[in-house]
């Protein structure tokens, strides 16, 4: 999934890079909430944690395997701040150190499989663990919906941005009905692999699933006559309210509707459009010649490429920023609270 | 997808190359790719003086060119989508050896391949003259945000421990007969996963306790001085520097054709 160099054009680059940014900056200060003063080495940790678990490969049909992304199960593990914070430090690390993921990508990268599958994760984790009802069956559930809407979510941005700002014409139905279909696939190993270790987890360290704070019963001293003293007298992590997280999830998975549903009406019309370009050039190549010059010439000079891309990145920092800043809003009213 | 990571670049060795101060290299290698990015698909040549370019401080840094070529191989599943553009791409068809391919498809591919290719050297250059630890305190004299360097140090510290811990246990399964063929098998995988997300985090909570007994107070000192003096800004700058040159004079020259 690394995107490298020269895949999208440099306005989306650079918008890309702007949106990853404010989130690391947003994502820095929450995760001192998450971890207080264990940030960095815990953080490192997890960060190695993920990266070990991209290379578990796992075989997802004949022939085929994909590998974690990790953005799920790290934010159910270990929360959501925290885990953007090591999926950044993840991708740097491969872009600087291993040449995976281009430089000028970076952006993209974080944005799209730091910042997206994180967010979509987190808060369809949090939907479906609040609706099942704050149970270890009802989390791994959360974390098994989570993993496997968070992959297709990523490979849709992806065709978004693509279709935004990339370097190549594609017929965005197509293609989004292909990186979709691949990716629900993945999706479902991703999910099978983050329900099963957010089990596993629970199983023997329950405290140290971020996703299941709250869960565990208060420790309480029983007397031989009976009397019951509660013990460890400092409050239990607050468990953190839906606010600003779930009205992201929310937005996010309706937005995901609304481009899924657009796509899966628009393929059947994508893949009649190329048949009918196929049939109908053969006939018409001198008006085709004609056309191309122009289509050349306006993307040398980068005009309308650049204004379609501009517009797109306007969007996306709306939307991205509206909704980091309803979740720090949150995040400070709770802190207030 | 599924390219490892097992072992990184870096080439010990001691040209000027790798003497240089790490986060001018930094500087120079993104300034590069963005050059690299913002170059017009059409103009060839420059491409080719951007290749040179690379091949020049990779001979004066003694990186032999099957080093770099055998790393490469993390371009490859990008390389496959490039190559699927000419297919899939609209507008208008040349027909090349019997296929129907898209005129805009396969500028794009040489586009992204191109790029692709001279990104992944770049950086691989830098990786390859760099010691990961002056990566990060190029990154950290860069002024990025001191949480994030220190998490990256951590992890850096962490990972050949994590990745031996995965090791053994990979051992372990398939020396009890376990081997990852279809769906079945990926309860197993899994548990492997939580069992060192487990273990990986107790080590860290236990490193963390002997950190703060050793007088750890949230930041790592610095012991090496990483200033760099104007002389060697000039020499790194060289790099971006021709690269935009060319650009501009092939741009200039093209538009008063």
């Amino acid at each position: 999934m690394h995107v490298p160099d020269g895949f999208f054009n440099v306005a989306v680059s650079v918008s890309a890079g702007a949106v990853a940014a404010a989130g690391v900056a947003v994502c820095l200060r929450g995760a001192r909430r998450e971890l207080d003063d264990r940030t960095a080495p815990m953080g490192g940790l997890v960060a190695a944690f993920i990266f070990a678990v991209q290379m578990l490969n796992f075989p997802v049909a004949a022939g085929t395997s994909g590998h974690l992304l990790g953005g799920a199960l790290a934010a159910v593990l270990v929360g959501p701040y925290t885990a953007v914070l090591c999926m950044a430090v993840v991708l740097l690390v491969q872009g600087f150190f291993f040449a995976d993921g281009g430089l000028t990508a970076l952006g993209v990268n974080i944005t799209l499989m730091g910042i997206v599958t994180v967010v979509v994760g987190w808060g369809v984790f949090l939907l479906i663990s609040r609706a099942l009802g704050r149970s270890r069956a009802g989390i791994v559930a959360g974390a098994f919906i989570a993993a496997l809407v968070s992959v297709p979510a990523s490979a849709l941005a992806f065709t978004l941005l693509f279709w935004i700002g990339g370097t190549a014409p594609i017929e965005v139905g197509t293609v989004a009905a292909a990186m979709g279909g691949v990716h629900v696939l993945i999706g479902i190993g991703e999910a099978l692999i983050t329900g099963v270790t957010v089990s596993t987890v629970l199983a023997v360290r329950p405290d140290l699933v971020y996703g299941a704070r709250g869960l565990a019963a208060p420790l309480v001293l029983r007397g031989a006559d009976g009397e019951m003293t509660p013990v460890g007298t400092a409050e239990p992590a607050p468990v953190k309210r839906p606010g600003g997280f779930v009205l992201g999830g929310i937005a996010v998975a309706a937005l995901l509707a609304g481009i899924v549903s657009f796509f899966a009406s628009a393929s059947p019309d994508g893949l009649e459009r190329v048949a009918e370009d196929k049939g109908f050039l053969s006939a018409a190549t001198d008006h085709a010649l004609g056309e191309l010059p122009l289509a050349d010439y306006g993307e040398a000079g980068g005009i309308p490429v650049g204004i379609a891309g501009l517009v797109g990145v306007g969007v996306t920092l709306g939307v991205g920023g509206g909704l980091f800043l309803a979740v720090r809003r949150g995040g400070r009213a709770r802190a207030d609270a | 997808m599924g390219a490892g990571h097992h072992h990184q670049i870096y080439r010990r060795d001691d040209t000027f190359v790798h003497r240089l101060p790490p986060h001018c290299k930094l500087l120079a290698v993104v300034a590069f790719a963005v050059v690299v990015v913002a170059t017009p698909r059409e103009l060839f040549a420059v491409f080719g003086v951007y290749a040179l370019l690379l091949a020049v401080v990779a001979a004066a840094a003694r990186v032999p060119p099957g080093f770099v070529l055998r790393r490469m191989v993390i371009e490859v599943p990008f390389v496959v989508f490039a190559v699927a553009l000419p297919f899939i791409g609209l507008g208008e068809r040349v027909s090349v050896a019997g296929m129907s391919l898209s005129v805009a498809g396969l500028w794009a591919a040489w586009n992204i391949l191109a790029k692709a290719t001279l990104g992944v050297v770049a950086s691989m250059l830098l990786a390859a003259t760099t010691e990961p630890r002056m990566i990060l305190l190029g990154a950290q004299r860069l002024r990025l945000p001191s949480l994030l360097v220190q998490i990256a140090m951590f992890m850096l510290r962490y990972l050949d421990v994590i990745l031996g811990e995965m090791r053994r246990m990979r051992v372990a399964r398939e020396s009890r007969g376990f081997a990852a063929r279809d769906v079945r098998h990926i309860p197993v995988i899994a548990r492997s996963a939580g069992a060192l997300f487990i273990r990986s985090y107790e080590r860290g909570e236990r490193v963390h306790l002997a950190m703060l007994s050793r007088g750890y107070t949230g930041s790592m000192p610095v012991i090496q001085d990483v200033r760099a003096s104007a002389r060697q800004w000039a020499t790194v700058a060289l790099l971006p520097a021709v690269a935009l040159a060319v650009l501009g004079a092939a741009v200039l020259g093209t538009g008063a054709l």
